[in-house]
């Protein structure tokens, strides 16, 4: 499951700013927490975010699109995580890579903030 | 030497969503301070009053450890573990997030509000299977002296967690003195007063007050009134 969280109306057409906001990447395996996630990441004006449930699903949106953080969320098994932080740090060695804790919105600001500090 | 920080309750962070008071010790939802992160790997002391019937609807969690202790009221928890419990003041609920889970929390009561501490700590171990653990306690156990509430060990009193914490309360009379021995090397307190007034090592905390101390191997309690409190022995590195 790849859920595309371009900021939009319900009728599709683009709102606008979402052009400046800062990409955010979330990688989860739990499809409700990671539909969650998102949701709560895009409340803010200036982030908005794409979520990936696999690995392949991730690296592809990691190829197709400029984020500037990903956010590592539960069930995602040692070894992927390395796999993945290799791939995505082998590609932009300046990306942030956060550990996601939680899975809901009461840790999920200040995480991203202090991974943009 | 030790090292100690203090946090006065007033600089507590503040969230009023009508149905619920919250002070948060730590960054926590729209509240971001970037020095008030974390106590090693205590990350969330959440101070939350909840109104007559209202409460949280379903969310999630995942890779964390949960402990709730209610001071007042009754407060029921739902999970997709499907338990269905009430905790009420006495009582320490612990949960594992660990690979997920979504559970609510309601005020069952229609016309008392509840009170209770949400802790939440950075777990030693990422993606363990979701438990869910509650117990009553007997309070006359800690009437003068520390009660273990909870600790890393499931043969241990209290109710255990995924990490090397270790959590006591005290409820003591005016004048009552106790040492605390940290348990473990690395490990810090964060000593939380519920009520009353205490000393630790020269620094008086008053009600809600809270005292980090770490680089120690222990140090000295004293009741200032009669006080209740709280202390979280929890791993500084993690």
């Amino acid at each position: 499951m790849n859920q595309e969280n371009q900021k939009s109306s319900p009728l599709g057409e683009d709102l606008g700013g979402a052009s400046s906001a800062i990409k955010i990447l979330v990688i989860g395996r739990h499809p409700e927490i990671l539909a969650t996630v998102v949701r709560l990441v895009n409340n803010n004006p200036d982030w908005i975010a794409t979520g990936c449930q696999t690995d392949d699903e991730a690296i592809q949106a990691f190829d197709e699109q400029a984020f500037a953080m990903v956010l590592l969320g539960g069930g995602i098994p040692p070894e992927s995580e390395t796999r993945l932080s290799a791939y995505f740090i082998g590609c932009n060695p300046h990306i942030r890579i956060v550990q996601h804790y939680g899975g809901g919105s009461g840790l999920l600001t200040a995480e991203i903030y202090e991974a943009l500090r | 030497m030790a090292q100690t920080i203090f946090h006065k309750a007033e600089t507590r962070g503040h969230a009023s969503h009508g149905w619920l008071n919250s002070h948060h010790s730590f960054s926590f939802g729209t509240y971001y301070n970037a020095e008030r992160m974390n106590f090693g790997a205590l990350r969330v002391l959440n101070d939350d009053t909840v109104d007559a019937g209202m409460g949280f609807g379903k969310h999630p969690h995942d890779n964390m450890e949960i402990i709730s202790i209610p001071l007042e009221g009754d407060l029921e928890h739902k999970d997709s573990m499907n338990n269905t419990a009430v905790i009420k003041n006495g009582d320490i609920q612990a949960m594992s997030a660990g690979t997920g889970i979504y559970h609510s929390e309601y005020n069952q009561d229609k016309d008392k509000r509840v009170k209770f501490l949400q802790i939440w700590l950075y777990p030693n171990q990422r993606n363990v299977e979701p438990r869910y653990d509650q117990i009553t306690l007997n309070l006359a156990d800690r009437h003068n002296k520390l009660q273990q509430v909870l600790s890393p060990n499931p043969d241990d009193a209290g109710v255990w967690i995924h990490q090397d914490a270790w959590f006591n309360l005290g409820k003591f009379d005016k004048g009552t003195t106790v040492d605390y021995s940290i348990h473990k090397a690395g490990n810090g307190v964060y000593a939380f007063v519920l009520s009353g007034q205490v000393q630790i090592n020269g620094q008086t905390l008053n009600t809600r007050d809270a005292l980090g101390i770490w680089d120690t191997e222990g140090f000295t309690i004293t009741a200032t009134s009669d006080a209740e409190f709280l202390l979280m022995d929890v791993p500084m590195e993690f």
